[in-house]
């Protein structure tokens, strides 16, 4: 049984996620886009890693080790698709790829 | 044993300088910079995982996150030019101030570990409650085997799509 | 399988044959095909109706397959043969047969001759399932078949717009009363949960609920039950208020004039009351409202006959008047008077219109009376023949028409729902039938030659031996078709109130009403006197506007292009932009907006759709708190 409340566990993860939220909708550049994801899956793994720590269960790490393949595989297609974009439009702005119009 | 000494006290710190290494990963103008405060900003969180019980995860955290998938961030940031774009309107501030952030969070984290190890009976304290490695390796390749299956299929299409998309464009291809 | 289901699938046979290959058979063919099914279902009904008269229980059944299950209650493909259906379908096919063959002749030269087979063979089909159905259901599909099919052959020249409408028309009006009839079907299912014609029968005599009401007849449900009956009956046999259909149709080919229009499906209203006796005789009110829409109908149609000119306009007004009788004699409760006149009518009325044909290919297609005349010399046999159908007709003594009018007439004067004054309708009937008859026959055959001298020709009369076949044996039909004595009374339920009693007849009924049509002949031999006499002075058509009154069938046509047609029409114009689909073009006008809305937000900015996910995220947790 850890010493810290859980409450305080979900605090830091929420308030990670938020700010990686923000990055997501704020930044245009598509490669901060990327790094804020990053930033929000941390936060969820935090928040799996306190639940697991509260009831001393293994399970929570495991959940961890899944969002970590689920950002490695996520980080290697969505740089790719970087480099692509940056060969193309010569530019990382997000904005410009608009086509998708309704 | 003082307030700031326990355990909490050091959660908290971490949790600090983790949500500040965040916004700045967040608000940042350099490619290179925003990266090396989400490098921070992971081992904060490293550091968290530890104190909340999880060795195993944080040594993961360290290792795979800030280790391989951040330097696959720098990789493609410096070799591919991705960091070109922002480098233009972004303001190329020298001297103190840029290192400034980094180097204070960095210390105050490195501190921090240094604390926790140094100190024993925190050590102690720690050891109650750790869910260890073993717990994990038997639990992962037991219930969850298909799960690990599963993220490795995952990885295997993050490959295949990887080098797909890397691929040199062809002459009138597209996306 | 047994005799009896086979019997309708012999012109079925032939009908979808004919149907599949169409123009690719010939002449030959098509007709052997055709003719050789129907002469294969007149032989096999002959047959059955011997094994009938040879069978103890006197009904035939077969029973083929269940069609559906409403609750407990079946609805069977099968088929009962009793003596009246037995009637029915020796009239169908037998005449039927006889008609077929006259068609295979008359058509010849059409391009479609395999089509028209085609839906003659499928009117057959339909007919005799009308017939032989043991449950409403099933007569429903036959009667609904038939209606199909004489909407085709009316329409059958569709490349004329008269013909064209006028099926329309056939269909439309023939469709109120079907409308009726099903509604009638339904509270029949309601009240008895039952569709067997002859559980019907049984029930309606026991059923409490169905009968109990007789202190408040108007409301019981045997009441609205026979009512609605009626109107699918009245649609069909061309009675007032639904007659206006019939006189248009005649635009169809002759054989299917002959054929439908005066044979066989406009007499299925009057078979629809005969078989539906147990339900109608359990309201006298409805018997009498029967007996009286015979008798307006045998007059007004009597009365729009003598003005006619085209030739077989006039044969269709008679065919209403005829029907009437039969009405007359099922609302007097006199059924197998009824059924009787059927049979008869059959038989001569299929010679006039056929001998009528005849004469009509002989001019060119020459309808109008007024430009025919004196045709006794150049078409003897055909004259003869004529003769013969109008005197059953007028109901001579000895022809068969005789036998079954005067049977009509007789039960009329003292029948509970009759009476004194529809007898002297029916004698006043008998009088008009005599003299239209007579105008009929002295416009047409005697008099002046009022057409060029070259057109008479007989080119298709040569090769017309078996046409003129068909004639002579309906001809002999026609006359010796009345010493046939069907007995139905056994079949029929007695009636109630109080069985007929000729017994109260005064004694000159039967002598006025024997000499009644004499008296229409000479007071047309003399009223007539410039039709037969040669070279009189040029016919025209009377101006008089009486006459053209009666010619255009009592202004019924008109009474409901104005009361019925225009005001519909009106209404159809003003709802042209359909009140009704505004109200739900209102929703579609909704659903537009929202469209319009959700399209705008996807402008195709990744950043805004992450920001719409978030909001939304932000939504669900506002709800789940609250």
């Amino acid at each position: 049984m850890t010493v810290i409340p859980l409450t305080h566990i979900l605090i830091l993860s929420s308030l990670l996620f938020i700010i990686g939220f923000v990055g997501v909708v704020v930044r245009r550049n598509t490669l901060f886009m990327l790094m804020s994801l990053e930033v929000m899956l941390n936060a969820v793994g935090i928040a799996f890693i306190g639940a697991g720590s509260v009831w001393q269960e293994a399970d929570g790490q495991i959940m961890f080790m899944l969002i970590l393949t689920l950002a490695a595989a996520e980080v290697a297609v969505g740089l790719a698709l970087l480099i692509r974009m940056q060969r193309r439009y010569r530019t990382l702005d997000i904005d410009v790829l608009n086509q998708m119009k309704g | 044993m003082s307030r700031f000494a326990s355990i909490e006290g050091l959660f908290y710190l971490a949790a600090i300088i983790a949500i500040v290494a965040s916004l700045k990963v967040v608000t940042g103008k350099n490619t290179v910079h925003a990266l090396l405060y989400l490098v921070i900003s992971l081992l904060a969180v490293a550091v968290c995982f530890y104190l909340m019980g999880a060795p195993f995860a944080a040594g993961l955290e360290v290792i795979v996150y800030a280790g391989a998938i951040l330097v696959l961030f720098v990789f493609a940031v410096m070799m591919f030019g991705l960091g070109i774009d922002e480098m233009h309107n972004a303001p190329q501030s020298k001297g103190l101030s840029l290192w400034a952030g980094p180097a204070f969070l960095g210390s105050l984290l490195l501190v921090e570990l240094i604390f926790v190890i140094d100190n024993s009976e925190l050590a102690l304290q720690l050891n109650n409650q750790v869910v260890d490695a073993k717990q994990v390796g038997i639990l992962l390749y037991g219930p969850y085997l298909l799960a690990v299956e599963i993220s490795s299929f995952l990885l295997l299409a993050g490959l295949v799509a990887g080098y797909h998309y890397a691929k040199p464009e062809h002459r009138g291809g597209r996306l | 399988m047994s005799l009896l289901a086979s019997l309708p699938l012999y012109p079925l046979i032939s009908f979808l044959v004919l149907i599949t290959f169409g123009k690719r058979l010939n002449w030959a063919i098509a007709s052997w095909l055709s003719v050789g099914s129907m002469a294969a279902a007149a032989l096999c009904s002959l047959f059955l109706a011997n094994q009938l008269s040879l069978h103890e229980s006197s009904v035939i059944t077969a029973h083929l397959w269940q069609w559906f299950s409403i609750g407990s209650a079946e609805v069977n493909i099968s088929f009962y043969l009793d003596a009246l259906s037995a009637v029915m379908i020796l009239v169908v096919t037998g005449v039927g047969f006889l008609i077929h063959l006259f068609a295979a002749i008359y058509m010849k030269d059409d391009e479609n001759f395999s089509r028209f087979m085609a839906y003659m063979n499928l009117f057959i089909v339909a007919m005799l399932v009308l017939v032989l159905a043991d449950n409403l259901v099933l007569l429903y599909l036959g009667w609904e078949g038939v209606g199909l099919c004489s909407f085709l052959l009316i329409g059958f020249w569709y490349q004329e717009r008269n013909n064209v409408l006028a099926a329309r028309k056939a269909f439309i009006v023939t469709r109120i009363g079907d409308t009726a009839m099903a509604v009638g079907l339904f509270l029949l299912f309601k009240s008895l949960a039952s569709l067997n014609i002859a559980e019907i029968n049984q029930l309606a005599q026991t059923t409490a609920s169905f009968t109990a009401s007789s202190i408040n007849a108007k409301n019981s449900e045997a009441y609205w039950a026979a009512l609605l009956l009626l109107g699918g009956a009245v649609g069909k046999s061309a009675q007032l208020p639904l007659q206006t259909w019939l006189p248009d149709a005649m635009a169809g080919p002759t054989p299917v004039s002959a054929l439908i229009h005066a044979a066989t499906m406009v007499t299925a209203g009057v078979y629809l009351i005969a078989r539906m006796n147990g339900v109608f005789l359990m309201t006298p009110e409805v018997m009498n409202y029967v007996a009286w829409l015979g008798g307006i109908t045998l007059l007004t149609a009597g009365l729009a006959a003598l003005a006619q000119n085209d030739i077989k306009r006039v044969l269709a007004y008679s065919t209403m008047s005829q029907i009437g009788y039969m009405m007359l004699a099922l609302g007097a409760g006199a059924w197998s008077a009824g059924v009787f006149h059927l049979m008869t009518h059959a038989f001569f009325k299929a010679l006039l219109f056929l001998t009528a044909g005849t004469v009509i290919l002989a001019l060119h297609h020459q309808q109008d009376l007024y430009k025919m005349g004196g045709l006794l010399k150049k078409l003897p046999v055909e004259a003869t023949l004529f003769l013969i159908g109008l005197a059953c007709l007028i109901a001579l003594p000895g022809t068969s028409g005789f036998f079954s009018k005067e049977a009509i007439i007789a039960s009329l004067w003292s029948s509970p729902t009759a009476g004194p004054s529809l007898w002297w309708c029916a004698i006043l009937g008998a009088l008009l039938t005599s003299i239209y008859s007579c105008r009929l026959f002295f416009l047409a055959f005697l008099g002046k030659q009022r057409f060029p001298k070259t057109r008479v020709i007989s080119e298709h009369l040569e090769t017309s031996k078996l046409l003129r076949g068909a004639l002579f044996v309906l001809a002999l039909l026609s006359i010796f078709g009345g010493l046939v004595t069907i007995d139905l009374s056994s079949l029929f339920l007695t009636y109630q109130p109080g069985i007929i009693n000729r017994s109260n007849n005064p004694s000159w009924l039967h002598l006025v009403a024997i000499v009644t049509p004499f008296a229409g002949i000479l007071f047309s031999w003399f009223y007539y006197k410039r039709y037969r006499i040669l070279g009189y002075k040029p016919l025209r058509a009377s101006q008089n506007p009486w006459v053209v009154f009666c010619r255009h069938g009592l202004g019924f046509d008109t009474l409901y292009a104005t009361f019925l047609i225009k005001p519909y029409c009106f209404i159809a114009k003003l709802n042209r932009k359909d009140l009704f689909d505004q109200t739900l073009m209102l929703l579609a006008w909704y659903i537009g907006i929202w469209r319009d809305i959700l399209s705008a937000s996807q402008n195709g900015h990744l950043r805004w759709f992450a920001a719409a996910f978030g909001l939304s995220m932000v939504g669900l947790i506002f709800m789940v708190i609250l």
